[in-house]
């Protein structure tokens, strides 16, 4: 445990470097990240607007309310392994990895965690920005808040853990962009990213709730709103947990035998 | 006339490189079907809460998107690709070779590249624009078509002029293709009329990312809505922005000197 503990932090250092190297690219990255929401908040709005003021529930300054969370959660949570991991297998560069005596998903993980700890004060920056130019209502509870930590907490290891599962494609196929693309489509309507889950029609809402995509991101965000009862906010934790172990159990799995499918070429 | 020529073959010879590639066509069909998909998708979401869109009606937004996909085609068929040609050469020296050649230097490297895949956005946009147009019923008239081309003409010279000041930045600054993913990630506001957006928003995409005039006011001339002074406006930021352009080309290339080759 303590030898995990130093590795974290010597990995720590390495991609803060690495962070001060590429600051003028994350910074442009960001752009994307805070625009996204942006936009659909203000299309929100103005539907708000024109139905007299609020739609299911929802009015202009609630969107505002939700998007800017929205905004904070997503980035809190992103990951841009699958990308990195195609790239990783193209190049052999997976090689060196494997040699080393430990899980290739530390290195992420700290990776990922360390560049959030510098990108996130930036994303509150621009959140308090959009907070004053779209004037949002928050009206949450303080239970609320108290129970948005661990589910933010989840929902970022559970978003990592499909998403680094999802990345091992690359291990059968070189066409990863197509499966990048269909999933980060599915996940851009089913985690509440176009609209808040509430707003889809039944069935979408029934498929977002049984597959992992609303405890990745939208419940984290509907339950600092004060939009949940305690008992759905209790029921989506265990959601949480359960895809928690599901996805552990499914990355080990894929893991074992994509390495063996694995072959560099060079390196 | 020769310029022309020149484009048709530079286009034959992308077309017979990527021929050997053949499945890419249906790696393309599929991430653009998806694409489309997502955007009529959210479109469906917003409707079936509204009957309209800060004034747009449903199949006037749909239009929209249509011009967006063939807008966005038409960038990433020929402009985007030819101009991160234009960094890469710049960076390692290789755009001596295009200098040495008895053609407009600007010309050759504005073609240099040709992404032909990418003619299923514009094909697909195509389409979407046709079901949006027989849905809403308008007969387009011979003016309303004519108004379409001059402002999508105008638009396509716009983009391209920005686009080429973005990418000649590079003979000053060495890393310049994060500009270009601003541009990319500002185009996607294109997607909704930008009569939406709040006053500062609006601004900036119509002048410092001229997003506005490359797929809103094409899409306004076939809803019928383009006065001509916002199409005259259109093709005077055109040739201002082609002259201007064309200094930071010149500027560039003086300053040019290849490292290697």
């Amino acid at each position: 445990m303590k030898g995990l503990v130093e590795i974290y932090v010597q990995q720590f250092k390495t991609t803060l470097a690495s962070f001060v190297q590429y600051r003028a690219a994350i910074f442009i990255w960001m752009i994307g990240h805070v625009l996204e929401p942006l936009i659909f908040l203000v299309v929100w709005s103005v539907v708000a607007q024109s139905t007299g003021g609020s739609v299911g529930g929802f009015t202009g300054a609630d969107f505002a309310a939700y998007f800017i969370v929205m905004m904070l959660v997503n980035h809190f949570t992103y990951t841009w392994i699958i990308y990195e991991f195609e790239y990783r297998i193209r190049e052999g560069l997976l090689s060196f990895s494997l040699l080393r005596p430990l899980h290739p998903i530390h290195t992420d993980i700290v990776d990922n965690a360390s560049s959030k700890l510098i990108t996130l004060p930036m994303m509150l920056v621009a959140a308090v920005i959009l907070a004053v130019v779209f004037r949002p209502a928050f009206h949450t509870v303080p239970w609320a808040i108290a129970a948005f930590i661990p589910s933010l907490l989840l929902a970022f290891i559970l978003r990592f853990l499909i998403e680094w599962t999802l990345a091992l494609a690359a291990f059968w196929t070189t066409r990863v962009s197509a499966v990048n693309q269909g999933y980060y489509v599915a996940a851009l309507f089913l985690s509440g990213q176009v609209a808040p889950l509430s707003l889809f029609p039944h069935i979408i809402q029934v498929v977002a709730a049984i597959l992992p995509f609303r405890w990745m991101i939208a419940f984290p965000v509907e339950l600092l709103l004060g939009r949940l009862t305690p008992a759905q906010a209790l029921t989506g934790l265990a959601a949480q947990t359960v895809w928690l172990a599901a996805s552990l159990i499914l990355l080990r799995g894929i893991w074992r035998a994509g390495v063996k499918v694995y072959s560099a070429v060079g390196g | 006339m020769r310029y022309v020529r020149l484009l048709f073959v530079f286009f034959r010879t992308s077309v017979l490189s990527e021929l050997a590639y053949r499945s890419n066509f249906f790696l393309q069909l599929f991430e653009t079907l998806l694409d489309l998909g997502t955007a009529l998708a959210g479109l469906a979401v917003i409707f079936s809460h509204t009957d309209n869109l800060g004034g747009w009606r449903p199949d006037e937004v749909v239009a929209l998107v249509g011009v967006f996909f063939l807008v966005g085609g038409t960038i990433r068929l020929l402009v985007q690709p030819s101009m991160e040609g234009l960094i890469e050469s710049v960076r390692e020296g290789s755009l001596d070779f295009t200098l040495t050649k008895p053609e407009d230097a600007q010309f050759l490297v504005s073609i240099q590249r040709v992404e032909i895949w990418k003619l299923t956005d514009i094909a697909l946009g195509v389409g979407v624009l046709a079901v949006a147009l027989v849905r809403l019923g308008t007969r387009l008239s011979l003016w309303q078509a004519a108004g379409f081309g001059v402002a999508f003409l105008a638009g396509g010279v716009i983009v391209y002029s920005f686009w080429l000041i973005l990418a000649t930045l590079c003979f000053w600054f060495v890393r310049v293709e994060n500009i270009l993913v601003i541009f990319q990630s500002m185009y996607e506001a294109g997607r909704w009329p930008v009569s939406i957006y709040p006053r500062w928003l609006r601004f900036s995409l119509t002048f410092l990312v001229p997003v506005a005039f490359a797929v809103t006011v094409p899409a306004q001339a076939l809803a019928g809505r383009l006065s001509w002074q916002i199409l005259l406006g259109a093709w005077a930021l055109a040739a201002a922005l082609f002259t201007i352009s064309r200094r930071f080309w010149r500027a560039g290339i003086r300053r040019y000197s290849g490292a290697s080759a």
